[in-house]
């Protein structure tokens, strides 16, 4: 098998710009839908152009989707987003070679198609993660084709410039992890290193930072700024409560009682009601979910803090934040809380391989940018 | 033996691990085995938390049939601690979890389902002209015009010229199996595409009340959304406002549409041309049904009142409605004969959820494998019984109880469509049975949208805004012990969670959830579970083509992360429950 580079078409194959053409989407139109993703991961405009630029003459880039412990929230948290879209994305921007939720094909067939992309994109292929990742009973705890989460984890790392990590389960363990972990589970970060690795954390994501994330590693080829836990900045650069239309109300000092009371009709703040809005970062309250349509509090209802490494184990969702009260009963320190942070501490080694691994996916986009460059001229 | 066996894992367009091992002999299949190949352990997870939380953990157990999960959650909370809630979160409830039904089926059908049977290669050789004119022979639905089935073709074959492939690739174009003409398969895409769009509108429903979806709050005691139409409102209100109340009733609307226009008129098309899966010997299963019952119509957990009736049918009788009673220690009860668990009393001994002793005990081979032994142990899932016998849950049950309950809209439906494709009733016991009876479901559960939402509104007008009771909150005002079960009909069928409350916090937490009854390995007697029974004797034209095997599984809607539960891990404690 011949292995190529995934950013150049190959043969009869469409570039990115090609099929958006193919779709009424032309150059114009396409660097306005870079320039708006752009903006909302906070990027200067001109990368909205560089990203349309990058993508337009390329193939799709595979990207393979690997699901463990999880769910499904995140993955259908990613079907709702507005912009891009699910299948703007898919069918014009990347190739989605591998996702058990949506392939057509099944079993052999299915693991067929894993293995050809992981072959033929070897270096270039983006991994997108959801679930945790569970290392008791051999890995028997969550097989797929006969095979454990951890080796095909292993195994689809060895090859991919950059892994996503789609949800906080396996971004932060989420909730196979929480105490008292019956599995063994971890987040990806545990078991794989010497690639870059991002974290989109959030009980699912919302939809559009899963897609936006997504999107800009496919289009710029790099990494997005990362705050200490591997998540975008641009998404989790502030939080919750700073950015809450109800903020007025907590710096006035008018809180809601209880659910259903004058100051809940009237939108007061709700942190006496359990809202961890104060320590979480994520986007929720600037772009809100399902089309900008409500957020948590806005609907009535506190922030879980669900974007936060070990929240699940942080204490009732209905205390107060100062109230120091665990998630069990009598446990002073919460134990995955302490487990996770010697995790983030080991991180520091982990992110050191990374940054290998980012050289390794700069060095390819500038080998494509020249290959781009050399077409031009014949 | 081996060599007879066609293995199909993953089974791919559900949620979660399932793997299929079936024996061969050359024709059809002479034994089907499911295996649940994915643990977590949520409900061990939950032990010693606030039960004001378990709805947040509970929830996380399905993120495709999100909310369902919190909502049983909460019900069982309130059940033990006797906790009424208003009226309007009643209804609220009503209309979240009828938009989880509308918005979970459809996107069942077109996106995990539809290419067992929609051949998307073969879309490419349809005339958009003869496409337009099909579609507008069967709906009245706008985006039927030969341009737009044009441009969609334009979309499709620039996809495959393109030689990535995607999610389409490596699948079984052109397999004699697919029997749909290239227009019918062009107009199934078409639709696919627009349901993808379709269904993150209408989920803003859930927003709405919920802040969120996937996974929207829920509350125990109420809905945490109060409502926000008083005069004076200022403009930091909540979602549930004038114009989020306005918002809802357009939702609502672009359902009925979408389950209308688009979603019955495709199946009765695309069943037209597959009546052989309407026939014995494709999908029939255990003949077996059962219902929980759901959708009250006052504030009340009252069965009288549900839109969906409580029962049991045995042996395909639909002259016989059976009483299940969700309390009895006797009527339901789990098997770990083949599951990767032990009981203390022994393998063979069956427990009702509430004495749950079970300790993860995998005995299976050590991965990667290349098969299981299936006479042993060969799944996370275990085998739920009522009364002994393997019972089929979700929509074809639910509609069989409301046709043999006599519900007019359905038997209405039923007939009608029936009639349309010159099918017997006993058609309904069948793979494309149980796909139709979805599609059906969604006309019946849209349709009640509206009713829902006027009460609602009708309340509000009349001056009632109540949607949570605070008079139990605080888990001061708790007896030291109460214990209760959350039951109600999930899209895939009858959903329980059982809950022990001990000073305060969780000291037992059970779900028996519809993928468990319906996805379940064989019990002590060698009984199927009703995935295992609908496999068995299904003619496979090419066992490295596994679209019969497909076909069937998704008919059920499988959905493994629910399916799978752990109980107590050390087995130290028999708790036994007293159900009000």
């Amino acid at each position: 098998m011949i292995t190529r580079d995934a950013a150049t078409p190959a043969s009869g194959q469409l570039s990115v710009g090609e099929m958006l053409l193919a779709h009424g989407i032309g150059r114009r139109g396409f660097i306005k839908f870079c320039t708006a993703a752009a903006s909302a991961m906070a990027l200067p405009p001109w990368m909205g152009a560089a990203m349309a630029e990058q993508l337009r003459n390329a193939a799709r880039p595979s990207v393979v989707y690997l699901s463990f412990q999880e769910c499904t929230g995140c993955f259908e948290s990613f079907t709702r987003s507005f912009a891009p879209t699910i299948e703007n994305l898919i069918f014009n921007v990347i190739s989605l070679d591998y996702d058990d939720t949506l392939m057509a094909a099944a079993g052999d067939a299915a693991e067929a198609a894993l293995a050809s992309a992981m072959r033929d994109h070897f270096g270039n292929y983006v991994v997108v993660v959801d679930g945790s990742i569970p290392t008791g009973a051999g890995g028997a705890y969550c097989t797929a084709g006969g095979r454990s989460a951890v080796d095909t984890l292993r195994e689809a790392a060895k090859g991919a410039s950059a892994i996503i990590c789609v949800g906080t389960c396996s971004s932060f363990g989420g909730i196979p992890f929480a105490d008292p972990n019956p599995t063994g589970a971890w987040p990806v970060t545990a078991i794989v290193g010497g690639v870059p690795i991002i974290n989109v954390s959030g009980c699912p994501p919302i939809p559009e930072v899963i897609t936006g994330t997504l999107l800009q590693l496919v289009s710029t080829g790099q990494i997005p700024d990362l705050d200490e836990h591997r998540r975008p900045k641009a998404f989790f650069g502030n939080t919750i409560h700073d950015r809450c239309y109800r903020r007025p109300f907590f710096d006035a000092g008018k809180f809601a009682k209880t659910f259903d009371d004058e100051g809940a009709r009237n939108g007061w703040c709700l942190y006496e009601l359990g809202c961890k809005g104060p320590t979480t970062f994520n986007a929720c309250a600037t772009l809100k979910w399902n089309g900008g349509t409500s957020f948590p509090i806005e609907s009535g209802h506190g922030c879980l803090g669900c974007s936060e490494p070990g929240f699940w184990d942080k204490g009732s969702f209905y205390s107060a934040e100062s109230t120091p009260q665990w998630g069990k009963a009598g446990e002073a320190t919460p134990k995955q809380v302490v487990e996770l942070a010697g995790i983030t501490a080991g991180v520091g080694a982990v992110l050191g391989t990374a940054s290998a691994g980012v050289s390794r996916l700069r060095q390819a986009s500038r080998q494509k940018a020249a290959e781009h460059e050399h077409q031009g001229d014949e | 033996m081996s060599a007879q066996t066609i293995v199909v894992d993953p089974v791919t367009r559900i949620e979660g691990h399932l793997r299929i091992e079936a024996e061969f002999d050359g024709q059809v299949i002479t034994r089907a085995s499911s295996s649940g190949t994915m643990v977590r352990g949520i409900e061990i997870i939950l032990q010693g938390r606030d039960p004001r939380d378990a709805w947040a953990f509970a929830q996380r157990i399905c993120g495709v049939c999100t909310l369902v999960h919190g909502i049983a959650s909460v019900r069982a909370v309130e059940n033990a601690l006797s906790y009424e809630i208003p009226a309007n979160a009643q209804l609220i409830r009503n209309l979240m979890i009828g938009a989880q039904f509308v918005h979970d089926h459809v996107m069942h059908f077109y996106h995990l389902h539809a290419l067992d049977w929609v051949d998307v290669v073969s879309a490419l050789k349809a005339d958009p002209k003869s496409t337009s004119a099909l579609a507008q022979s069967i709906s009245s639905y706008a985006r039927s015009s030969p341009g737009y089935f044009a441009d969609v073709q334009s979309r499709v074959r620039k996809l495959v010229e393109s030689g990535q492939l995607g999610i389409f690739a490596n699948a079984y174009w052109g397999s004699p199996l697919y029997q749909l003409p290239p227009e019918a398969n062009l107009m199934a895409v078409a639709h696919y595409l627009d349901a993808l769009a379709w269904q993150r509108q209408i989920i803003q429903l859930q927003t709405i009340f919920g802040g969120k979806n996937p996974h929207p709050n829920v509350l125990v005691g109420g809905t945490p959304a109060a409502i926000s139409v008083h005069a004076g409102a200022g403009t930091a209100t909540t979602a549930v406002n004038e114009v989020g109340l306005q918002k809802v009733a357009e939702l609502i609307d672009q359902m009925r549409m979408f389950v209308d226009e688009v979603y019955v008129p495709d199946i009765l098309a695309i069943a037209s041309f597959y009546k052989d899966w309407f026939k014995k010997g494709y999908g029939e299963g255990t003949g077996n049904f059962m219902t929980y019952g759901d959708f009250p119509a006052t504030g009340s957990q009252d069965p009288k009142t549900f839109l969906v009736p409580r029962g049991a049918i045995l042996g395909r009788d639909l002259s016989r409605i059976l009483e299940v009673d969700v309390t009895s220690q006797d009527d339901i009860q789990e098997f770990v004969a083949h599951s990767w668990y032990d009981y203390r009393g022994g393998k063979e001994t069956g427990l009702h959820p509430f004495k749950g002793e079970t300790q993860l005990n995998y005995s299976g081979p050590q991965p990667p494998y290349q098969h299981l032994d299936t006479t042993a142990s060969y799944s996370w899932i275990k085998s739920p019984r009522w009364k002994g016998h393997a019972m089929e849950v979700g929509p074809l049950a639910r509609i069989l109880m409301l046709y043999a309950s006599g519900h007019a809209p359905t038997r209405a439906l039923a007939d009608k469509s029936l009639a349309q494709l010159g099918l017997p009733l006993e058609a309904m016991f069948s793979t494309m049975g149980r796909t139709a009876a979805r599609a059906f479901e969604s006309k019946i559960l849209a349709d009640a949208m509206p009713g829902w939402y006027g009460a609602l509104m009708a309340n509000i007008k009349a001056g009632d805004v109540r949607t949570f009771n605070e008079k139990l909150w605080e888990p001061s005002t708790w007896p030291r012990h109460a214990q209760g079960v959350g039951f109600m009909e999930a899209p895939r069928g009858a959903l329980g969670h059982w809950i022990v409350i001990d000073d305060g916090r969780i000291t037992n937490y059970q779900a028996v959830v519809p993928s468990t009854w319906n996805a379940g390995p064989r019990d002590p007697a060698g009984v199927e579970g009703p995935y295992e029974a609908a496999l068995k004797g299904q003619t496979i034209r090419d066992p490295k083509q596994p679209l019969e095997i497909l076909r069937t599984v998704h008919s059920f809607d499988p959905c493994l992360a629910c399916a799978v539960h752990v109980l107590d891990p050390g087995g130290e404690e028999l708790i036994r429950i007293r159900v009000q």
